[in-house]
Parts: C-alpha cells; structure tokens; sequence
C-alpha cells in the first residue's frame, strides 16, 4: 500500500491533525492564553472544510473495508459544514470564565466524533461501521456532562452513556446473528448471503434498533429529550442536527448497498416506524414549554421525514435524503443558534420568555422566524423544498397513504412552529427580553445558516449535483 | 449572433440593490440610498441600450429573421421528465423593446423622485422596493417560459401593492393596495389555470417550443371540446384573463384608478409605463399561439380591448381628479393596444396590428409617463389633485406647461409627433379588419384629444386661482426627467418599427395610409377645437351640456356604476348567500371537527406523556420492548 492511498481518507487525515494541533497548542500554551485556541481551532476547521470540496480519489483501502467514493465525501463535507456552523455558534458560550480552561477539550472531542462519523460513513465493513459507531458516540457522552458543575448536564452524560450502550448491545447483538447467517462482516458479501429468513430478520431489526436509537426514532427517542435538555446547547444542537444527519447518511447506505434483498421488510419495518416517529414527535412536541426540549421533539419529528426518503429506496430518494439532511442543518442549526444566543446572553429558555421578541431583538426574530418557516416547511424557504422532494420520492413508490398521514402532520407541526413566531411577534409581554448586541460570531454562525436556508432553496444547482451522486438498489 | 451573456445583469444589479436597500436602507442617509437605487438603475439602462442597439443593428438577425436568443437558461424545477420549469432570460424583439421602454422610464422616475419625494418619511424603503420592481418587471419580460413569467408576474404584484399603499397610514391608500392586489390576484387566478391547461396539451412551458409554427402549441388540434371551444382556447382566454387584469381591461379595470393613491412617479411607472402593460406583453409574448389555435380567443380580445377603450374615454371627459383622468385615459390607451393584437394577422404585413401595437405600447410609455410626471410636477406646486384648484398654471410652470402641451399633442395623436404614427397603423389594421370596431376606435381617437385638452386647459388655462403661496416651478431633478420624455414622445414616432419589432420576425416595409390618416388628424382636431371651446375660458358652457345630457353625465362621472356594481354582486349576493352559509358552515362543522381532532391530540399527547418519564431504566425498557414487538411482527405477522 503505498502513501497515495491515503489520500483516499484525507477527510479523516485532516481531521487528526486539527485535533493533533490543538492538543499540541493546548499544551504549549500559558494559561492566559487559552481562549485563543477557540479562535484557532474554528479557522482550523474552516480550512478542513474547504480542503474537503476538493476533488477526491475514490478507491477502498485496507482490503475493502474503508470505502471512499464522491457520495460518502458529499456527505462528509455536509457534516463538515455543520460542524463548522456548531463552532462558531459554541464560540462565545467557551468564553465564559467555568469554561475557559477546557476550551481544547470540547474541540478535540467534537473532532474525534466527526472522526467517528467519517468512517462510519465510508465503512465497507460491520466492525469499521462499529468502531465508527462508538467513535462517534462515546465522546458525545462527555460533551453532553461538558458543564459538569451543573447537575443536569452530568445527568444528560449518564443518559446518553447508558442508553447507548444498551443500544449497541443490541446492535451487536443483531450484527453477531447477521454474521451467524452470512458468514462475513464485509458489506459486499453479506449483501450476496443475505436472505429472508426468521434469523436474518431478527437480526436485522436489532441492527435497526441500534441506528434508530441514534437517529431517535420511535420507540428508540427516550433518551433524546433528557440529553438534549441537560447538554449544554451547542452540544445539543450538534447531537441533533449533525449526530443525526451522519446517522441517517450511513444508514441509507448500509440499507441500500447491504439488504436490497430483504427490501420488503425494511419498507415495511421504516413505514411503522416513520408514522410512529413523525406522530408521537409532533404530540409530544406541541406540550413543550421549554426551548430547547422543543427543538428536541421537534427535530425527532424531522428525523421521522427522514425515512420517507429510504422507503422505496430508489436514487430519487436518496437525493432527498442528502437534500433534506443539508436543509435541516441550515434550518435546525439557525433555530438553536438564536435559542443558544439567547440562554447565553440572558439565561432565558422558556417559549414564554420570546413574547414580544421582536420589538425588543428584530434581527434575532426574523432569524426565528426563518429557521421556523423552513423546519415547517413554508415555501418558498429551502425547507418547503426538502419536504416537497421526500413526498414525491415517498410518493413516487405509491406511499400515498404514507405521505398522507406526513402532510397531515407537517400541518400539527405548522402550529407549533408558528407558535413560537406568534409569540415574538404577536403576543405581548410586561417584561420582555432585554434588546442586547450579539456578537460578531453569533450573528457570523446565524447569517450562514440564513444564507443557506435561502440558497439551498432556489439554486437547483444544488439538487442537481446532489442527483449526480446518489444511487438507488 | 452577438453575445448577449451580459444581459444577466439587467436582474441581478436591481435585486442586489433591493437586498441592499431593504437591508441596510435604514443605516444609510435617505439621500444615498435615492442615490445608490439611481445609479443602479442607470447601469440597467446602459445594459439594456447596449443590448438592444446590438440586438437590432444585426446582433439578432439570422437569415432576414430576429432570432430567439436564450443567453442563459437553467434548469429550476424538476416536474415530470418532459415538463420542468426553468428560470433563464429571452431575447427578441419585444423584450429587447420592454427593455429599453422599462428602464428609460424606471431611469427617469427614478430622478424624478429624488425631488419628488424628497424629505417623506420613508424615502430609503420607496427605492427599494422601486428597486424590486424594476427587478420583477425585467425579469417578467425576460422570462423564457411561461411559468418563469407568472412567478415574475405576482413579484409584480407584491411590488405595486407595496407601492400603492407606500403612504400606509392613510386608510385610503390602504384600500387602494388591497383593492389593487385583490382584483389583479383574482384574474391571476384565470392566468394560473390557463397555464396548467396549455402546460397540460403541450407539455411545455417553453416560449420558443411553444410560438414555434411545428411546435406542440401550434400543430396541436386544440383538445377536447368544452362549451364549444377547445381547450386551447379556453386555455388561452383564461391566460388572457390573467392579462386583463394586470392591463386593468374591463370589467376588471376598477383596480387602476383607486391605485392613483400611491405617489404619482410610482403611478408614471408602474400604472402607465410599464406593469399595465404586462398584458399586452403577454397577449404579444403568445401571439402566434393565439392566432393560430385560438382564434375565437383572439377576437373576444379584440373586442375586449375595443370596449376599454371606449368606455374608458367617456369616463376621462367627466373626471375632475388629474390623476384619475390620466388612469382612465392609460386604461383607454392600453385598450388600444390589446385591440390592436386582437384584429392582427400573423406575418409580414398582415400583422400591422402586431407591430402597431408594440409601437403603440413603446410610445404610450414615453407620453403617458411625461404626462404622470408633468401632473406629478403640477400637484408638488398647487398641492391638489382636482382641476377645480388650478388654473392659469402656465405662468408659473413653464418647463411642465410646454412638455405636458406636447404629450397632449401626441396622445391626441397629431403629426409629426409619436402618437400619430403608432395610432394611425392601429386604425389601419383595424379599418382591415372589422368595420365597426374601426368605427370605435375612430371615435375614441377624437374623444382622447377631447379629454385631454380639457385636462390641458383647465390646469394651464383658465382662471389665476390666487392661490395660497405662488406655485413654483419644479426643481431640475424633476423637469429634466419631463424634458427628456418629452424628445422621446417627440421623435419615437421616427424608429422604424415594422423593421423591429414583427409578429414573425421579418421586417416588413410600412407606410402611412393617408386616407385614413387625414380624418383620424381632423377627428382629432376637433376635440381639441371642442375642448378650446369649453374650458380655454371659463364659461358656462360645460355645466350646460352637462345638465342637458344630466343622465349620461351622472352615469360615466359615477364609472358607469362599476364599483357599485362589484359592490353589489360581492357584499349582497356572493357574500350574503354564499359567503355566510360557508361561514356558518366553517365556523360550527369544520372548526368543530378541528377542535374535536385538536382535543384528541392532546389527550393523546398527555397520555402518553407518561413514556417521558426520565427515568432510564424504564427508557431501556420500552427500548427492548419496542425491538422485540418488531421482530415478532415481522417474523410471525407480516
């Protein structure tokens, strides 16, 4: 193997050496200095991301079981672009006095998580897919304690680690009987072995559980509300929106490349679970008071969107789910973007703390109300489009009723988004939000997120490249 | 063929301007931001001059022909594999002239208002949405299809209600908006089911493809029968409606006087120059559609446009409010053109009424938005809108007394002057075409030099009102404009039109048909002499006839009871016996069925709360369960 073939994982590459970097910096640094490493590392990042539009060589290493083609780097540069948006959301709230001195650590873990999803992504192998899978876990569960002085926050951390690892048991569990039945771990060869038989099934609904708890579907969402809840919001809104996309991109590929044959049930076992999933996260999210538990229902709703791409598993799907994941991003991201400028400059999180928003923070509501309109799905913002194309997609197989009972909810969702834009802009407040400057990061992360809200909307260019690059069974 | 790539930046310069102005307008000084929008917009203009003198001095041609260019085209929408919708811009005659026609007078209102509405509060927010219109209008002739067109179409829109209800603290102003975008939105309504239909025959939505002689439009058989007219037309007919609405054509043209609201530039540009005459454009833009596969569809337009422009002119002789009188005479003048494509044929000289028509429109633009301007100029001095408060303006006004003179001469259409030329082919190809719609138009003409030299002598003529604070003249920023129009309104009726701007794109050879031209110049003579006669002095003369003729008088002063009309079939037919039993019915069973489904909702919401318990051994549970419950489903049931 010579040295070339490395370039194959140079996202993965460049990633260790950013966290290389400020390992390095953390330690050669005096402790007046540390708050530079934030600066530091959002330009590292940025250049990382750059660095990964470049063309890439495709190929596999390591006997096939690190894949690289122009999809899985089209979804790594998706996940890259979010990252960067979580750090420079994160990068204000690191600058508080508890935080100072474990600046490197939330960048170094944050890393080692996208590490994590990166080979995920690629896998061309179960075990390469679980070394991803925990990767990107573990660490995640020790962002979630990152203000560990508060007690939700350890709480959030104990959460996640536990029920993760109950759902990797179980997904270990399934993968060990798909292993039983095929006699390989590799994609390619348990794709040929694969049949429709009680063992192979049973195993693959474990396998299902183990991803559906990432991507907090119904039943598997428990955990989801505690943890996003007592995480600090930035690691809340990078669990939900690039946690989660990374999680919907590898699952579609294993379902598309590793059970076409059993397509039958996982249509089946995804159309229970996306009624369920968008149903009992819209209920749930209609009760919510408090923000950040909103977005939290709220975003297991959008998950439940998700799968109406995967269902049919045709190339059009795939395109939507990619398309949706970059709209949801941008969508979810400026949503927690103000709610995380708000906790942070007032301590506010309650949705009756955003009356009369407008009046005293305007710039700050029309974001709101953007990031609303979009994750609703108003046109002509680029959410409406997401949710347009996953309907036709769904659609396009004869889900019809399916998308029915999609649509029907996109309208229980309409109203509580809109609650939310009733309350900055209608209703009235004896003691609203204080008006106050944000900084120039904040506003920095939001006008990204409005940009690409607005962008990803018209330019079809962007579907149209998306289109390019997926496939179906 | 020249290289027309740089036209994409007639519709990006005056978006940006727009984000810019709607973004930051508040941070800036007023001034600048008139400025900033000016000078954008100058930009514009030079893009647009540059492209059409490059169009029509060989750049378009090919063969004899004026070629359909497409610099730039992408692909937006994805419907079906065939039908899509693409954003792109078309170059050809007509919107090569729409071009040139938008930005001169966007350019001059632009300055314009720099006097104008200087120091009104507001001033940065005017220009930008000046600036979206500009955008929305130039990307509506621009468009490549015929869906591009709509999306542009309702941009336009947006922009005139915003600027006719620019001065939102006014209730009237108010109203005007709602009114305008009401009306224009109803007949848009026609214009978006006319499109699915012709998208659904020809499985295009294309420009090109669909005015092309072997294309799907043309070469189709029409469709299915419907009320004794095929698809086609019924297709075109409620694309026509969308046309009528926006060109304000009777019935729907209640909207455009009630927009004289907004302030007068905005009036010159929107509701004379340019958006009224969206149908038109789009009547011209489909022409070849219409002639071939919707003939019938062809002649209601005829008559349509026949029937505006004489009713229109008999309301203008009653009116006493300046700016109504010069919407009702836009609303006539547009008559003219629409009824001009109405009574064309297709090809050389045969489609004189094409040509006439698009002259008629580029003329129109320069005359009437000199005459917008000029009264713009006369209600900044007297600060009135009714002719009863001036008189003898002449003496002050000087620079707006000689060029308002001058687009009265036009519009009564006496030669050598732009107005005589355009109307004289319109009459031709009429006098070819049906005898009795010529015989309208004849009187029309002669009605038109009535009206307006009534307008013209009671402002400039007539008494010295001794008013408050003597009248001035208008700072340069606004006479220049005036002057300016007023060479175009002069010297327009020289372009060698039917060399131009063609139904098939061949230039053809025109004269003037003095036979027909010589009665229409004495018809028009007469209405002058007739006006002179009534209102150069003041005398009792009107008010008699108007009290001898005090039935028709009342009917067109009162718009032939229009709005009492609309007023009647809306508020006590349509909204007490179908709105209040809709209303009754929404209200008890549909809302009752809601809250019944709301009410289930959160039941079931705060019965299943009980999952969320946070407690994480019972998470796990339901975790394992949930697994289990599916395998079993799947292994035993499904």
């Amino acid at each position: 193997m010579s040295l070339e073939n490395f370039t194959v994982m140079r996202h993965e590459l460049l990633l260790t050496l950013a966290f290389l970097v400020i390992l390095l910096t953390e330690v050669f640094t005096g402790e007046e200095k540390k708050e530079r490493v934030r600066i530091l590392a959002v330009i590292i990042f940025a250049i990382v991301t750059v660095v990964g539009f470049l063309p890439l060589p495709e190929g596999s290493i390591f006997g096939d079981m690190f894949r690289a083609t122009r999809t899985t780097s089209l979804m790594k540069n998706i996940l890259n672009i979010g990252t960067l948006i979580v750090f420079i959301q994160s990068y204000s709230w690191l600058g508080r006095a508890e935080n100072r001195d474990r600046i490197h650590e939330y960048f170094m873990l944050l890393m080692t998580t996208l590490i994590g999803m990166n080979f995920m992504i690629s896998a061309g192998h179960f075990l390469m897919f679980y070394i991803g899978i925990e990767l990107a876990t573990i660490p995640l569960a020790a962002l979630a304690a990152y203000e560990r002085f508060r007690n939700r926050s350890a709480e959030a951390g104990i959460k996640l680690i536990l029920s993760s690892a109950l759902s990797s048991g179980i997904l270990l569990f399934g993968l060990s009987m798909i292993y039983g039945t095929t006699g390989s771990l590799y994609f390619s060869e348990v794709a040929a072995a694969v049949r429709d038989m009680p063992l192979v099934i049973l195993g693959f609904i474990f396998f299902f559980s183990g991803m559906a708890f990432k991507m907090s579907l119904v039943p598997f969402h428990l955990w989801t509300a505690d943890v996003y809840e007592g995480a600090p919001v930035n690691v809340a809104s990078y669990l939900s929106v690039i946690s989660k996309g990374a999680a919907a991109f590898i699952f579609i590929i294993i379902l598309f490349t590793v059970f076409p044959i059993i397509i039958a049930t996982w249509e089946k076992t995804i159309w229970v679970i996306a009624v369920l999933t968008i149903t009992i996260g819209n209920l749930f999210a209609l009760r919510q008071k408090n923000m950040k538990r909103f977005l939290a229902f709220s975003s297991i709703a959008q998950a439940g969107f998700f799968l109406l791409g995967f269902i049919g598993g045709n190339q059009l799907g795939m395109t939507t789910v990619i398309y949706y994941a970059l709209v949801y991003i941008f969508s979810n991201l400026a949503a927690f973007g103000v709610v995380s400028v708000i906790a942070e400059k007032t301590g506010r999180e309650s949705m009756d703390d955003y009356d009369g928003l407008y009046r005293t923070n305007p710039g700050l509501s029309i974001a709101m109300m953007l990031a609303m309109f979009s994750l609703a799905g108003i046109p002509p913002v680029a959410g409406f489009f997401g949710k347009f194309f996953l309907f036709v997609a769904a659609a396009e197989k004869g889900y019809y009723v399916l998308v029915t009972i999609a649509v029907l909810n996109t309208i229980i969702a309409l109203y509580y988004y809109l609650l939310v834009v009733k309350a900055m802009f209608i209703n009235r407040n004896e003691a609203p939000i204080e008006p106050f400057k944000s900084d120039s990061m904040s506003k920095l992360g939001l006008a990204i997120c409005l940009a690409g809200i607005i962008v990803t909307g018209f330019a079809s260019s962007i579907f149209e490249m998306i289109r390019n690059l997926s496939y179906g069974i | 063929m020249a290289d027309f790539g740089y036209t994409l930046w007639i519709l990006i310069l005056p978006l940006v301007t727009f984000v810019i102005l709607g973004l930051f307008g508040m941070k800036i000084k007023g001034r600048m931001a008139g400025l900033t929008g000016t000078a954008s917009l100058a930009v514009i203009t030079a893009l647009s001059y540059t492209a059409a003198i490059s169009y029509f001095t060989g750049g378009g041609l090919a063969d004899g022909v004026y070629q359909k260019i497409i610099p730039f085209n992408s692909v937006w929408l994805n419907l079906t594999d065939h039908l899509h919708i693409d954003m792109g811009i078309l170059i050809d005659p007509i919107s090569v002239m729409m071009l040139v026609v938008i930005s001169t007078v966007s350019l001059m209102v632009h300055i314009y208002s720099l006097g104008y509405m200087k120091g009104e509060k507001g001033f940065e927010r005017y220009y930008a949405f000046l600036s979206l219109f500009s955008f929305a209008m130039l990307g509506l002739v621009l468009a490549t299809n015929i869906f591009q067109m709509y999306i542009f179409w309702e941009l336009v829109g947006v922009s005139s209600y915003l600027l006719i209800g620019f001065y939102y603290d006014r209730p009237s102003a108010v109203a005007a908006s709602k009114k305008a975008f009401i009306v224009t939105r109803f007949a848009d309504m026609g214009f978006l089911v006319g499109i699915l239909l012709l998208s659904f025959t020809t499985k295009t939505f294309d420009f090109v493809s669909l005015t092309a002689l072997d294309g799907p439009a043309i070469t189709s058989t029409g469709g299915a029968l419907f009320l004794g007219m095929s698809l086609m037309t019924w297709s075109m007919l409620l694309i026509f409606i969308g046309g009528a609405g926006k060109s304000a054509m009777f019935p729907l043209h209640i909207w455009l006087p009630d927009a004289m609201e907004g302030p007068t530039p905005v009036s010159a540009l929107i509701h004379a120059a340019t958006m009224v005459v969206a149908g038109v454009y789009l009547v011209a833009r489909l022409f070849p559609v219409y002639y071939f596969t919707a003939p019938e569809a062809l002649h209601i337009i005829a008559w349509v446009g026949a029937l505006s422009s004489l009713l229109a002119a008999i309301i203008a002789t009653t009116q006493t409010d300046i700016k109504r009188v010069l919407a009702y005479s836009t609303i006539s003048q547009i008559g003219y053109m629409i009824f001009s494509l109405g009574v064309s044929g297709y090809g050389d000289h045969d489609g004189l009424g094409f040509m006439a028509s698009n002259w008629h429109l580029f003329n129109h633009a320069m005359f009437k938005a000199l005459l917008f301007l000029g009264a713009g100029s006369v209600i900044h001095a007297v600060h009135s809108n009714y002719m009863t408060d001036m008189g003898s303006l002449r003496k002050y006004l000087p620079v707006t007394h000689i060029t308002f003179l001058i687009a009265c001469l036009t519009i009564a259409g006496l030669p050598p002057l732009s107005g005589f030329f355009s109307k004289d082919e319109i009459l031709t190809a009429a006098f070819h075409h049906d005898k009795i719609l010529f015989a309208i138009e004849y009187a029309v003409a002669g009605l038109t030099a009535f009206y307006m030299f009534r307008l013209y002598f009671s402002i400039f003529h007539g008494v010295d009102r001794h008013y408050h604070h003597t009248p001035h003249e208008s700072p340069a920023v606004m006479t220049v404009p005036l002057i300016i129009l007023a060479f175009g309104s002069v010297f327009a009726g020289f372009l060698p039109f039917s060399k131009l701007v063609t139904s098939d794109g061949v230039p053809f050879e025109s004269h003037i048909e003095w036979s027909i031209a010589i009665p229409s110049i004495l018809i028009g003579l007469a209405g002058i002499t007739v006006a002179w006669v009534m209102y150069r002095k003041e005398n009792a003369l009107p008010d008699k006839i108007a009290s001898t003729f005090r039935l028709s008088y009342r009917w067109a002063y009162n718009k032939f009871y229009f709005d009492e009309m609309y007023i009647f079939v809306t508020k006590k037919i349509i909204f007490k016996h179908i709105s209040h039993p809709v209303a009754w019915f929404d209200r008890h069973i549909v809302d009752g069925t809601m809250d019944g489904i709301a009410w289930v909702t959160q039941s079931v919401s705060s019965m299943i709360k009980g999952f969320q318990s946070g407690q994480l051994q019972k998470y796990g549970y339901v975790f394992v369960t949930g697994a289990v419950a599916l395998a079993l489903l799947f292994i035993y049931i499904l």
